[in-house]
């Protein structure tokens, strides 16, 4: 029984690394929803963010450009989907596919030079895990939760501070009265457009450094397609969460797991003859589980912002 | 100050302008980003074009190509028609291609013409089965059906590695992870040196657009896709169109799935669908959602794909480039939908109008 305790134990260590680049391109995703739009581009914004993270890492060596770049990066990309869908009024779904493709063949172009190159080891010392001082000696929750890397911690700090944002400030409460109803947001003197851009920019930025985290911090080696659904996995993660950061963290960690524990328990799944490629479905068919299970619940409509996919005509109002 | 307003009907020939002027830039970008890599762009484009049409064997490369994104389009274009976001013809492709060798494995050694039309068939049921799941779930809970259709592509992925790595892997192949060739009679037979499978595509070209156009289930379809609630109204069972629709269109890159693996791989793996079913998804956008504009977008893009891979011997570029210009393609088109929709109204400032008060 020692022996499950340990390897849960370093489970759960991991579960946190795997499930921070999901939890900022939830907290993206969200951001950019909470403005109405619907961006299906986050597998390319954190490849975007992925690539420029590893670029900048692997050129200057500086572990703050690598994210900075990745943090504009992302947010630029994201910047094409806010012109076709902001100011073009263009289909945000299509948009949004389109991104991603556009990410998809932007990084695996740029990247091909990187292909089986590791980040600097002053790079990789920078994010090595730091332990919190008194929190880090919780039993259990100490190890898993503060003594990690320090990209795990500004996860955190991201989700109180957008927490505090949304609801607690007043451009907060401007931006869910752009997502819900924008006419009215219109007429009681809210720049409509402004609030789009400015949070469809965070949005992709907080994807961009999401997949920076997968290739400067956790692997931390440049491979083709290094996001490999989790931008997709992200998007279903803002529904289940019922578009609130807190509840974020919690679907974040959740697939995080399910994504490395054919790693972790292989040996008590191969004791029953289960094959590493199904269990590899898991946080995939988990994924259809938790969201029909959320349209069952009808959450959708609680929580979804009213104008979300509607693109806004001031002339049509 | 600059204001949009309606565009009055534009002619179909003004729309296609804007939309062809709109590939057009996007070229003139890539160029752009072609000549700041130290190329020049219009040589890098007339070697696209050498290796895409270069040869007649090159020729039938980029047709080879072009049969599976034609297909897979047309099967995008029904559910798309419905603003059914189907983003699964990858995993709808591959499950095709499994229940095809399904029959393949089982009845290879019966006559060709037993066989190839019972895989066609199996294609058919094997996609459409895994496209109906996230059909159904819209319908029954509105579930949303872009998340789960993509979900379905990453699972099928996983279910055809699993049978080639355990249940279906060759015991000749000595410890090579691979699945058995299919026995010869289970494998598309060639015209002019393509596979026959183009036959089927243009076949699917024309049913469609007589579908789309001519028919009431393609009326219907139109129907839901401009609004639910119209289509309630008007007394169609809404589910049952749905339903129907989406089977179709799953079933169609079922099929495409089965000329895949028969027709060009002659076995199954993960990799038959070889990213067509999201090209499809730019292809089937581009062509304005008419069977008929699928043809020539394919063949556009095929060539693109297959020109990519010679850039890639001649200049070094890698073959990512060719997505990369894909991409930009569609992004000009999707904006250019704006010019067809909407006039800019140049207007001084300060001159409101009354009779233009709100609708």
């Amino acid at each position: 029984m020692e022996g499950f305790w340990n390897i849960f134990q370093a489970f759960s260590v991991v579960l946190v690394i795997g499930g921070t680049p999901l939890l900022f391109a939830t907290l993206g995703e969200l951001l950019t929803e909470k403005a109405g739009h619907l961006n299906l581009g986050v597998e390319g914004m954190m490849l975007i963010g992925a690539v420029a993270g590893f670029a900048a890492g692997h050129f200057t060596g500086s572990p703050l450009l690598a994210m900075g770049g990745a943090f504009l990066a992302g947010g630029l990309g994201a910047m094409i989907y806010g012109f076709l869908t902001v100011t073009l009024r263009a289909n945000q779904v299509v948009s949004g596919l389109a991104l991603t493709m556009f990410g998809t063949g932007i990084s695996s172009y740029l990247g091909v030079n990187f292909i089986g190159q590791k980040m600097s080891a002053e790079i990789s010392a920078f994010f090595s895990p730091v332990a919190i001082p008194l929190l880090s000696s919780i039993p259990y929750v100490g190890r898993v939760f503060f003594r990690q890397d320090p990209m795990v911690y500004l996860g955190y700090v991201t989700v109180a501070l957008l927490g505090t944002y949304l609801y607690r400030t007043r451009i907060g409460l401007n931006l869910r009265a752009v997502g819900e109803n924008p006419g009215a947001a219109d007429a009681s003197g809210i720049n409509v457009d402004l609030y789009k851009y400015v949070h469809i920019f965070l949005g992709g930025a907080l994807c961009g450094l999401g997949g920076a985290y997968l290739s400067v911090v956790a692997v931390p080696q440049w491979q083709d397609g290094i996001t490999a659904g989790r931008g997709w996995i992200a998007i279903a993660l803002v529904i289940f969460a019922g578009w609130n950061p807190f509840k974020a963290i919690l679907g974040a960690y959740l697939f995080g797991g399910l994504s490395i524990i054919g790693f972790y328990f292989g040996n008590y799944f191969s004791a029953w003859n289960i094959s590493q490629n199904l269990i590899d479905m898991l946080p995939y068919a988990v994924t259809i589980l938790v969201l029909t299970a959320s349209s069952v619940r009808k959450s959708k409509e609680k929580g979804a912002p009213k104008a979300l996919g509607v693109a806004y005509y001031r002339e049509e109002r | 100050m600059i204001r949009m307003a309606k565009q009055g009907n534009m002619t179909g020939r003004k729309a296609a302008a804007i939309r062809v002027t709109a590939i057009l830039l996007a070229f003139l970008a890539s160029s752009l980003f072609i000549r700041i890599l130290g190329h020049n762009p219009l040589a890098v484009y007339g070697s696209m074009l050498v290796g895409a049409f270069g040869s007649p064997m090159r020729i039938r490369d980029t047709l080879t190509v072009a049969i599976p994104l034609t297909l897979t389009s047309i099967g995008i274009l029904v559910a798309f028609k419905m603003k059914f976001w189907n983003i699964g013809a990858e995993g709808q492709i591959l499950m095709g291609a499994f229940a095809a060798s399904m029959v393949a494995y089982n009845l290879g050694n019966l006559s060709r013409w037993v066989v190839l039309p019972l895989m066609f068939l199996a294609g058919f049921v094997g996609g459409g089965l895994w496209a109906l799941l996230p059909a159904w779930l819209k319908m029954k809970w509105n579930t949303n059906e872009t998340i789960i259709t993509l979900m379905l592509n990453y699972i099928a992925i996983k279910w055809i590695t699993f049978l080639q790595y355990g249940p279906w892997r060759d015991p000749a192949s000595m410890g090579f992870p691979k699945m058995p060739n299919f026995a010869s009679g289970a494998i598309v037979p060639k015209l002019f040196g393509i596979q026959a499978g183009f036959l089927v595509a243009i076949l699917f070209v024309v049913l469609a657009h007589y579908f789309m156009h001519h028919s009431k289930g393609g009326y219907e379809v139109a129907v839901v896709g401009e609004s639910v609630d119209t289509a309630r109204y008007a007394g169609m069972n809404v589910k049952k169109i749905v339903l129907t629709a989406l089977v179709i269109s799953g079933g169609i890159s079922g099929i495409v799935g089965m000329l895949e693996a028969s027709g060009v791989n002659h076995t199954l793996n993960a990799s038959i669908s070889a990213g067509y079913g999201f090209t499809a998804i730019i292809t089937t956008w581009l062509s304005g959602l008419k069977p008929l504009v699928v043809l020539p977008v394919s063949i556009l893009f095929a060539a693109m794909t297959k020109g990519g891979g010679y850039i890639q011997t001649v200049y070094q570029i890698p073959q990512a480039a060719a997505q990369v210009l894909q991409s930009m393609i569609l992004f000009f088109v999707i904006g250019s939908e704006f010019f067809v929709q909407y006039k800019l109204v140049f207007q001084r400032k300060k001159s409101p109008n009354p009779q233009e008060g709100g609708q």
